[in-house]
């Protein structure tokens, strides 16, 4: 063990990426760079939405430049049925945790949260290494309902290879980002002028997975940072592909390596395969999904507990989240919306989710432009 | 939390597979175990209590250098 020296320390400091003088010079170019036509630049990470809304970037924007959400809250596309069978795992058989973004999404009748109120084994843990902290096999089993991104992903490998707890098993419910944005092109289910790529996904899978998307669908992609400046800088860059021509360019290259985290993408490879997932309000999207190597399969709760998952992607009756994390509709557009359906009172995973683009709205005061 | 946001916090001490992780005053034990390297000093970008990489000052400093170019090349 080592301490620092204070004169050891380095100093980097990224409040220039806040600086309000560069976010304004950035928009005042793109201003004068964008062409007359409307262009729809699609991002697909609730954390992008957060920082778009937050520092109110659309209104810095040129009217016909529209910056949209698609669907990149990993809490709002997982399914119904994946929540219930969670819930049916914490009432009959294991202690269960998850990251505290999941606990309050509705399956398809009742959330997590709920089925505590009525005595599930239920935790919350910010992470998993403190949900293997908490595990106590004397006291009975536990499960780690385990969700999210690329990001995620390495994180739950890499506690599975260095080895879990006695009776510790997993829900594995993670998708990833490439496959599902081919998918959704390939599909004509969303419309979009450039994508804006998730920096911490990217981080771990590098920039070569899109490299599909600028070539075969012709899409210009920036992958970007969560700072204003990094928002700005990356649609400059999606209007100067828009007219020179798609390519994959990084933004964010102070945490996003071309070849991403390689140990992070080879602990992926190691614990899981890709298969076809379904993807709440969207459907099944073709190798988007991730599950356990059958080498692993004996920490596979659903098949340890025999827990039969009927297909169920649906949202909730008269929601509109599906239109919304498909960017077709804004979150104010939702009959729904600030009335029927508040934080308190939620309706539908966009409005539960801390990355949720309703629940962002709602709390930021987002709007069109 | 929000699973996809990583803050970045300056690494102070490494324990092994962890370290302590500085976030402006807060200090919180985080698992190394997703970098191939690090040293304290390092500044780490943190993921529900994992380091996902280290942050490259001088890329940083690249990109901020990337509006006054593109302000240069659309004069």
């Amino acid at each position: 063990m080592r301490r620092l020296r204070t004169e050891e320390r380095i100093s980097l400091d990224l409040s220039p990426f806040q600086s309000r003088e560069l976010v304004e010079r950035a928009a005042a170019l793109l201003r004068r760079i964008a062409p007359k036509e409307e262009l729809r630049f699609m991002h697909v990470c609730g954390t992008h939405e957060n920082v778009v809304t937050r520092y109110g970037i659309r209104s810095l924007l040129p009217p016909q430049i529209r910056v949209v959400a698609g669907p990149g809250c990993p809490v709002c596309v997982t399914c119904p049925a994946e929540i219930d069978s969670a819930i049916q795992i914490a009432r009959k058989h294991a202690t269960l945790f998850t990251y505290g973004d999941m606990f309050g999404v509705p399956g398809s009748s009742i959330s997590l949260r709920d089925a505590r109120g009525e005595g599930a084994r239920v935790k919350v843990v910010y992470s998993m290494a403190d949900a293997i902290g908490m595990a106590n096999p004397v006291a009975g089993p536990s499960v780690f309902f385990s969700i999210g991104f690329e990001t995620t992903a390495p994180i739950t490998a890499s506690v599975i290879r260095s080895g879990v707890p006695k009776d510790f098993a997993f829900i594995v419910s993670h998708r990833l980002i490439p496959p599902a944005l081919v998918a959704l092109l390939d599909s004509g289910k969303v419309e979009m002028d450039g994508v804006i790529c998730p920096g911490h996904v990217s981080t771990i899978i590098g920039t070569h997975p899109y490299d599909v998307l600028a070539k075969e669908f012709g899409v210009p992609v920036v992958i970007s940072g969560f700072e204003p400046l990094d928002i700005v800088l990356s649609l400059v860059e999606l209007v100067k592909q828009h007219k020179r021509g798609a390519r994959v360019f990084n933004e964010y290259s102070r945490s996003v390596k071309p070849e991403g985290n390689p140990r992070a993408r080879r602990l992926i490879d190691e614990v899981f395969e890709t298969c076809d997932m379904d993807w709440r309000g969207i459907g099944t999207l073709p190798s988007s999904g991730l599950r356990l190597r059958e080498e692993f399969s004996d920490l596979d709760a659903l098949k340890k507990y025999r827990i039969r998952v009927r297909r169920d992607d649906r949202m909730p009756t008269g929601c509109k989240c599906s239109d919304v994390l498909l960017g077709s509709l804004s979150p104010t557009q939702c009959p729904l919306f600030g009335s029927r359906c508040t934080p308190d009172s939620p309706v539908g995973p966009c409005m539960v989710s801390s990355e949720g683009t309703c629940r962002t709205w709602f709390l930021h005061g987002g709007q069109d432009s | 939390m929000q699973l996809c946001l990583a803050i970045p916090g300056r690494l102070e001490e490494i324990r092994g597979k962890s370290g302590i992780v500085d976030f402006g005053g807060v200090r919180r034990t985080v698992d190394l175990s997703l970098l191939e390297k690090c040293k304290v000093g390092d500044y780490v970008i943190v993921h529900a209590g994992f380091a996902i990489q280290i942050l490259s000052e001088e890329e940083a400093k690249s990109t901020l250098d990337l509006l006054r170019q593109l302000e240069a090349a659309t004069d």
